[in-house]
């Protein structure tokens, strides 16, 4: 299964038009999008607007792959799981976000990499079907907390 | 030391949650913007706020007096927050009981500080950057949430 999120910031129907048209390609794989209140009307996925935390959880785990907006919610949740995770950033130019964060994000958890990114729907349908081919592996992942240092430089900053 | 731990929901609030271990031994409060949170911090104690950026003045000013009325309240020793606006609202609560303020910027802001992380750093008593590039004598970097 391959789980799709926009998350909770407003839809992005260019991510899931993209991911309906290469569901449709592929129907002996199921895709399970999260999709917002968007306008486009989706044909080959399993979608809900919104889902419950432990929904959420559910289908993550469950997922060989996630695709996701630049959301650092999902992205670190890919961390923590293992899982390997597609970005399709969103673009201030096309109105889809406030400002162009997303793909400064985007950019720089590739450039680590950390991620895969993809800019165009055509970079997307690639990184999809090489994970059908076994080619997609995750490329980081972290423990359940921060940083030690992190944890205790604030530790400290605290119990002054 | 009764600790206030708030943030927007999303990334800012799974940021807030993997900090955890800084916060032990201590009374925890957690404030989001969305009431299903609450099961994921089972054993604290949890406020929803409605959610707010600054480009919606009305809800933002609605979402302050809920921040307000809550740090009144509980009166914490310490808020720290991971953003956005909803966090920001906390530092300056903060600062008006006196409390130690902490903003910790997103992880998602590379190239700058966000908008609200400008002004809370200027303002908080500690803050951090998740980025060594964007650190400087305000703004310490001392590693970051994806270790």
């Amino acid at each position: 299964m391959i789980f799709v999120t926009v998350g909770t910031q407003g839809p992005f129907d260019r991510l899931i038009s993209a991911m309906d048209e290469i569901a449709g390609t592929m129907p002996e794989v199921r895709f399970v999008a999260q999709v917002s209140k968007g306008r486009y009307k989706v044909k080959n996925m399993t979608c809900f607007e919104f889902i419950s935390p432990a929904e959420f959880d559910e289908y993550f785990s469950s997922a060989k792959l996630i695709v996701s907006h630049a959301g650092m919610g999902t992205i670190i949740s890919a961390f923590e799981r293992s899982k390997p995770i597609v970005i399709f950033p969103k673009f201030h130019s096309l109105g889809e976000h406030r400002n162009d964060h997303q793909l400064a994000t985007a950019r720089k958890l590739g450039s680590l990499n950390y991620i895969h990114v993809a800019y165009t729907p055509a970079e997307l349908r690639d990184k999809i079907h090489s994970v059908l081919d076994g080619g997609l592996s995750p490329l980081h992942k972290v423990g359940k907390y921060a940083s030690s240092e992190l944890i205790n430089s604030l530790q400290s900053f605290i119990s002054v | 030391m009764k600790i206030l731990a708030i943030a927007s929901a999303g990334g800012h609030w799974v940021q807030l949650l993997r900090l955890k271990p800084a916060f032990e031994g201590h009374e925890l409060i957690f404030v989001s913007t969305k009431t299903s949170f609450k099961e994921t911090v089972k054993g604290h104690k949890f406020y929803s706020i409605p959610d707010a950026s600054r480009w919606n003045k009305l809800k933002l000013i609605y979402s302050l007096i809920c921040v307000f009325k809550i740090v009144f309240r509980s009166k914490p020793n310490i808020i720290i927050t991971t953003g956005a606006a909803p966090g920001l609202m906390g530092i300056i609560a903060g600062k008006v009981i006196g409390a130690k303020t902490i903003w910790i910027d997103s992880i998602a802001n590379v190239e700058n500080l966000s908008m609200s992380g400008q002004i809370a750093t200027s303002i908080a008593d500690k803050s951090y950057t998740q980025w060594p590039d964007l650190s400087n004598s305000k703004v310490t970097f001392n590693g970051n949430v994806l270790s």
